[in-house]
């Protein structure tokens, strides 16, 4: 009789304790972005708490390369989060269509985006939206100006000087030129194929062009930069076949490595490191004077979950997103970041400058594999891992990896298949 | 007067919470997996397709190739904890149920200590010491002038595999050892002093009396290593990510199920083609204790003292 009074007490607390706690609804947002956790703590939240009282939000990451796994399996359960940070394309439009993702071509603040920022989380024909545009990253090379001046070398514009500058550094000896490893595999396809591709492939003309089937990837413009990554391997300093991103990180910021090869969301991150002055310069072109071509990569958005009980407190948060208080602080807070809205956000941090005035020089263009591509099964992005390790290893041809991709991009994708 | 028999209802009573808790986190999940395995998603919807997910797993090249490739590093993975860690583990053992041995429950603890250790903690902490750059292994063979013998071992296709065995190897070396120990300790000295009067002393005692006493402990030991290793998948992962690299060539059957069912940064889960390579996995591990039981067990010689 006692344990039973005790246990009614018990729930009749625990009753009264939710009550209280609805009076505040709490937002939880699902991201992988775990380096942003402090300045989402610090400075986002806070600004949109103190707007919006009655509403807080928690932003809970998970690691970058197991989110859409760990996403999934989430939503799946019923334990995810209100606020999904969005995956650009096949994955996002999978939870849409699979009614994971809420519509919200409605929105309020979804004017504030121009179409091309927003293509990246629409259906394939345009008609509907159901994440709210972020930021895009940008591909460059990030180099450390201290050793560029102890040897006098200039920022490379062409291939040539590129491996020129490259020389110097090997010679020298006292800088690994290039800061990268192929351990984790995906820095040679993103910070690499990706990095240095479009100036190939004259960007969306060619990725469009290989959508539509009118081109392969075996074709000269997607093998030629395999060719280059080729040349790379002599400058990648020591044991770089077990040498991972943190380490490749870590080797750059303590001022081992004169060059690496980036996206412009290491800027953050970098700025708190390096105690040496840092530059940035675009991937060289074949000639003096050829269009340049930049991955300019629409790389992250925030969507509603379907299934949120409180849809109606999350959509005054998406809403607060399309604001310029959000974007100026977000593009301030993370520099490397750029936001997608269509009205000109500025920015303090010097690199990060540097890297979006290339946006006015060249032409701006998504990873290759990541619309439409990616949907098969082999997968083309981790097969485009796999095989710019390989050719920057030495273990496969430029040639045949190209081949080896196409085979198998055609195995399931009809446009290719002819 | 004979009383009726009755019902023996404690033994309901005492089984019932293992039984129930078994159930729940063991056999239903894995009658589960087994059934989705003969599931496909078409539109949303789960549809049943009968084998046609195994006909796709052994005949489509693009999923064949993988698999073959990761059942193959398994049995390396296998046979080297069978050539490497059982052997040390009997030395050991052997070494320390000398009476002579001083500072014995020293080194019983030392070398036991790893196997306690997080598989992520392992996974990193040799990550570290093998990496080119941070690591002590360059520095440690420079040294003693074996610079030259140095490679990025976790990096290169040909050594990644073999380093990755050994180092589970040196994780779960203890685990043997400790079982050979209990079973030497158990051979009564009776025997060992009769063998002695004989004349078997030494090393001879021990390949003529004692190896054979724990002949069936190493049996026991086989087949947990058997299923461990064809279960394993932490260590892999924890080192070299589901990606299983350099190129696959430490792609185990843990790690190549895990990227096809939860998915990996741009390939989707499947889990219906995940479903059917645990089922894969279940079979072979079946297959292989059953080999155990009736080929051998059955066969071994049991000696009673």
């Amino acid at each position: 009789m006692k344990k039973s009074t005790l246990i009614g007490t018990m729930m009749a607390t625990s009753v009264l304790a939710g009550a209280a706690a609805a009076q505040d609804v709490t937002l939880t947002i699902e991201s992988w972005r775990n380096d942003d956790l402090a300045i989402w703590q610090d400075k986002i939240i806070p600004a949109f708490e103190a707007s919006n009282p009655g509403i807080k939000v928690k932003f809970t990451p998970s690691a970058p390369a197991e989110y859409p796994a760990v996403l999934n399996a989430k939503l799946e359960a019923g334990s995810a989060g209100d606020l999904i940070t969005c995956k650009p394309f096949d994955h996002s439009l999978g939870l849409y269509n699979a009614g994971r993702l809420a519509d919200l071509t409605d929105l309020a603040a979804m004017s504030s985006f121009s179409d091309v920022a927003k293509s990246a989380w629409q259906t394939d024909d345009g008609a509907q939206t159901f994440c709210v545009p972020m930021a895009s990253v940008i591909h460059g090379f990030i180099y450390n100006k201290d050793a560029f001046a102890e040897l006098g070398v200039e920022i490379p514009e062409t291939e040539a000087e590129f491996f020129a500058v490259l020389d110097t550094f090997k010679e020298d000896g006292n800088y690994i030129p290039m800061a990268m490893g192929t351990n984790d595999q995906w820095e040679a396809a993103t910070m690499g194929y990706n990095n240095i591709g479009p100036n190939y492939w004259k960007g969306e003309e060619g990725r469009l062009a290989l959508i539509k089937g009118e081109q392969k990837l075996t074709d000269e413009a997607w093998v030629a930069p395999f060719r280059q990554l080729a040349k790379w391997k002599s400058y990648l300093g020591d044991g770089f076949e077990a040498q991972t991103y943190p380490d490749s990180q870590n080797i750059f910021t303590l001022g081992r490595a004169a060059i690496y090869p980036a996206g412009s969301w290491e800027i953050s991150g970098f700025n708190t490191l390096v105690d040496f002055e840092m530059g940035a310069f675009k991937p060289p072109v074949a000639n003096a004077g050829d269009d340049c071509y930049i991955s300019d990569h629409t790389d992250i958005a925030l969507g509603l979950n379907a299934a949120s009980e409180h849809s109606k407190e999350a959509k005054i948060f998406l809403d607060w997103m399309g604001t310029s208080e959000f974007t100026s602080l977000y593009a301030n807070s993370l520099p490397g970041f750029f936001s997608l809205a269509s009205a000109p956000v500025a920015m303090e941090d010097p690199l990060a400058q540097e890297f979006v005035s290339w946006r006015s020089d060249c032409k701006s263009s998504i990873r290759s594999t990541y619309q439409i591509l990616s949907r098969g099964t082999p997968n083309l992005e981790n097969e485009t891992w796999n095989a710019s390790v390989a050719v920057i290893k030495g273990e496969e041809s430029p040639e045949d990896a190209g081949a080896r991709l196409q085979t198998g991009l055609a195995s399931w994708y009809e446009p290719q298949q002819n | 007067m004979a009383e009726k028999p009755r019902f023996r209802w404690h033994i309901v009573v005492f089984l019932a919470p293992a039984v129930l808790v078994y159930t729940a986190v063991m056999i239903y999940p894995l009658f589960n997996t087994l059934r989705l395995s003969l599931f496909t998603e078409v539109d949303q919807s789960r549809v049943f397709v009968g084998l046609q997910n195994f006909k796709t797993l052994f005949g489509d090249t693009v999923w064949s190739t993988q698999f073959w490739n990761a059942l193959g590093n398994n049995f390396w993975f296998f046979m080297i904890h069978m050539l490497v860690q059982n052997p040390i583990g009997v030395a050991l053992a052997a070494i320390l149920s000398h009476p002579k041995l001083r500072f014995a429950s020293l080194y019983r603890s030392a070398i036991f200590i790893p196997t306690i250790l997080s598989f992520v903690i392992v996974g990193f902490a040799w990550k570290l010491i093998l990496s080119p750059i941070w690591g002590i292994a360059p520095g440690m063979l420079d040294a003693v002038g074996l610079k030259a013998l140095y490679a990025p071992w976790l990096g290169k296709e040909a050594y990644a595999l073999t380093t990755l065995s050994l180092v589970s190897v040196w994780q779960f070396v203890g685990i043997p050892m400790m079982l050979i120990y209990a079973a030497l300790l158990s051979i009564p000295d009776e025997i060992l002093e009769a063998a002695e009067v004989e004349g078997i002393t030494g090393l001879s005692s021990f390949w003529k009396i004692k190896l054979p006493l724990i002949l069936p402990s190493i049996g026991i030991i086989s087949i947990l290593t058997f299923v461990a290793n064809f279960n394993a998948f932490d260590l892999i992962y924890a080192a070299q990510g589901a990606l299983a690299g350099p190129d696959f060539s430490t792609d185990i059957l843990g790690t190549f199920m895990y990227r096809t069912f939860f998915g990996f940064q741009l390939q989707l889960g499947d889990p219906h083609m995940g479903s059917t390579i645990a089922s894969a996995m279940f079979v072979i591990i079946l297959i292989g204790v059953c080999l155990y039981l009736f080929g051998i067990q059955s066969r071994m010689r049991r000696y009673q003292f």
